[in-house]
Formats: structure tokens, sequence, C-alpha cells
């Protein structure tokens, strides 16, 4: 089935669409989730929200607007932040760093999987450090253009042609 | 349009990772349409990062989508007569019970995060209350400083660093027809831990300690010609420790 159709038939409510959606991106919301979170249950409390929220809101969603990917990622994003939010609140400030995501990647060893995570972590290694924080801070955390531009103080522009350098480079690293 | 020189941009990377405004994205859609082109270019900027979003939570199993599906609320929707003849008030019954069910979770749910709201008002109420009480605790001091200042009878001495920590002063206020004198250590570092600073009224002829006391408060009867603060162990000493004179300075005559 095309996507287009999977998308359609979720906003009619048809469970069996929205199972398949979930199987198509749980994996990489989780990844972008625990990023944020950086703990497997409260990740998993989040993601949750996220399916249960898309599902409840699925009318509001609109080809026009974006990617369905999109619109997925910045409820996770915005759900991720608000956990973290409101444990800080409780816990004191937790040290967000740039480019977390490289981290984890670097902190598995014994790696099997759907996904050659060996290649990735190469590939991860070989990044410049403007890319580690490009990805991180545009996909991960959904910066905005203007912010990564202020954040990495680096001209609008040059955010947009490096950032598409550093995805050519991610997308030869995973499609080989 | 150039559509090499559209995707050479890396408008796309930005259209997928949602950092377009909601007005710059729909004119990517308006591209798109009419280049379908473009789609396989976006679904690959949209695999790749997923693929790498994947690695991250690799280590994990995500959630089975059958929790997910038990939270959702569809059993009221799949719901089919099994008659004809509709039972009206029968599903009137179970409806007016699913939704008294949801409408009793759903407000649960509500007064726990209008209780969570209460529980972080009142902590910002008392902590707005803290800086009040010590702004108006400095606001009362300083109106005691000031008139203190302005008296007429009140002479100021500073006292200049000593080779000890020859960047510190002090300053003596010293009233004397009320015998009481203030002193100003804004010009002092922290003592350290167990040290506490005390000051000394001297006549220098020949040289005589006399002990003020450790800082604050101080009634001053001596005819000083000199007052010097040294850092002495907590409680104070009677005699001053010289080698730790931090500031020093006499009384114009």
């Amino acid at each position: 089935m095309q996507l287009e159709q999977l998308i359609s038939k979720f906003q009619e409510k048809d469970v069996r669409s929205f199972e398949k959606l979930y199987e198509m991106y749980g994996d990489s919301m989780f990844g972008v989730i625990y990023n944020i979170v950086r703990n497997k249950e409260e990740t998993e409390e989040v993601l949750q929200d996220v399916f249960i929220k898309a599902w409840n809101n699925a009318s509001t969603y609109s080809a026009k607007k974006g990617r369905f990917f999109t619109w997925l990622l910045n409820i996770a994003r915005n759900s991720a932040i608000d956990k973290i939010r409101s444990k800080n609140f409780k816990q004191g400030k937790q040290n967000l760093d740039a480019a977390f995501f490289v981290d984890i990647l670097e902190s598995y060893d014994n790696l099997d999987t759907k996904i050659d995570v060996k290649a990735l972590k190469k590939f991860v290694d070989a990044l410049k450090v403007t890319c580690k924080n490009l990805i991180e801070l545009l996909y991960f955390k959904g910066y905005t253009q203007k912010e990564v531009s202020e954040e990495l103080k680096m001209p609008l522009g040059t955010v947009k042609t490096n950032n598409r350098k550093c995805i050519s480079e991610l997308r030869k690293s995973v499609f080989k | 349009m150039d559509i090499e020189k559209y995707i050479a941009s890396g408008i796309l990377e930005l259209y997928v990772a949602g950092s377009l405004s909601e007005k710059e994205s729909e004119e990517v859609y308006e591209v798109i349409q009419t280049y379908p082109e473009l789609k396989s270019e976006i679904e690959a900027i949209e695999g790749a990062f997923i693929k790498l979003a994947e690695a991250v939570g690799n280590q994990h199993k995500k959630t089975p989508f059958s929790t997910i599906k038990n939270s959702i609320d569809s059993p009221v929707i799949e719901l089919k007569p099994v008659s004809k003849k509709v039972n009206w008030v029968g599903y009137m019954g179970w409806a007016a019970s699913v939704a008294f069910l949801v409408g009793s979770l759903w407000m649960f749910n509500e007064n726990k995060q209008l209780k969570e709201e209460i529980r972080v008002a009142n902590i910002e109420n008392s902590n707005l209350e803290d800086q009040i009480a010590k702004a108006n605790e400095s606001s009362k001091k300083m109106k005691e400083l000031n008139t203190v200042l302005r008296a007429e009878n009140i002479e100021s001495i500073t006292l200049t660093g000593q080779a000890i920590s020859p960047n510190s002063y002090a300053k003596v206020y010293w009233n004397k027809q009320d015998n009481l004198a203030y002193v100003d250590v804004a010009g002092l570092p922290e003592p350290p831990p167990g040290k506490v600073y005390q000051v000394w009224s001297l006549t220098l002829d020949p040289l005589t300690p006399t002990n003020m006391g450790i800082l604050e408060n101080f009634t001053n009867t001596n005819n000083s010609e000199a007052f010097g603060i040294t850092l002495e162990p907590e409680g104070g000493n009677d005699t001053p420790t010289l080698s730790q004179l931090y500031t020093l300075g006499a009384v114009k005559s």
C-alpha cells in the first residue's frame, strides 16, 4: 500500500493502518525521544503518549503542512521536551550538551539487529563536529534554521548548505 | 525552475527536519506537486535520518503495538447491532456508562494535573515571599546606614590594605558624640571558615590596641587615633595577630 493511502486510512481511524505506521516509525521515534529523555522507561511512556496523541489528532495532519514523518517527529520532540521540563523541575537542571546522539551510539558495542550500527558508528566517528551539532539540533532537537544559525554562530545560508553535505554523507553510509 | 539547484540548496533536508516555517513548507509542497521526482529525494533524506534515529534507540525494544491499541478508544465505534431491531435503551445505557467512565477518568486526570499545578504554584509563591522578605530586610538596612552616614558629626576613616592583602580596604564611620562606630567591610575578602575579622582601636604613642570586637555592632568610647582590622580565629582574640593585619587607617587629627 502507498504511504498516502495508509495515512488517509489512519486518519479514518483504521487501527490496522495505525499499526503499520507504528511499525514504520516507532523505532525511529523511540530513538529521537530517547536522545532527549535518556531513560528507557520514560522513553517508552513518551512514545506511547506520542502515538496516542497522533491517533487522537489524526485529522489535524495535512500533507500540505509537511511530511507525515515530520509531523510525528514534531509531536515526539515536543512531548519529550515537555517530559524533561517537568522532570527538571523536580530534580534540578539536567545538562543538555550538544550531539548526545553521538555519545549514545558510541556507547553501544555489541550490535546485531537490522541496522548496521557499526557502519553508522564509523560514520559518526568520521563526522565533523559541525555535522554532529547540525544533525542534533535540526533533527533531534527541532531547532529552526534561524535558531541553529544563532546557536552555532553560522550564517543562515551556511546552515542549509552544510546540513545538506552532512545528510549526503549520512545517506552514503546508510544506503550503500 | 532548475530542479537540481533546488535540491542542492539543502531546502529539502530542512523540510524533512521540520525546520521550515509553515509558509515555506507549503511552498515546498507546491514544488513537489509540479516536480514529483523530488519525492524520491525527500524519501532518501527521511530514510537516512530514520536509520540514524533507529540506531540511537537500537539497544531497546519499543513498546508492543497492543499496549497502544489498548489505550485508544475505539471499542465504542466497533460495536455492531446484533439484530435489526435496535435496542436504543440498551445502547443508551452502555453509551452513558462508557461516557461516565471516560468522563471520570478524564476528571481524575484533570484533578491530578490541577493538584500538581497548585503544588508548583505554592512553591513559587513561598519563593517569592522569601525574596520579598529579603528585599525588605535589605531595604531596612540601607535606610539605617543612610541615616548614620548623613549624621552631622560623623567622621569617615579609610583603612587601606596592608602587606597580607594589599587590595583590601575598609571604612570606619565614627560618631564621636554618640560613641558609635560603623565599619564597612565591603572591600575585605570573605573570611576563611573558622575565622572572623576583628576590629581594633589603636592609640599610636605608645602603640596600644584595644579590642573593639568581632564584626559588627560597636560602641567606641576609646580615644582612637587609628583603626585596624585583623583576621582572627572564631570568637575573637585578646591581642591582634599583626601578621594577619588586613587594613589600617589613621584618624585625622
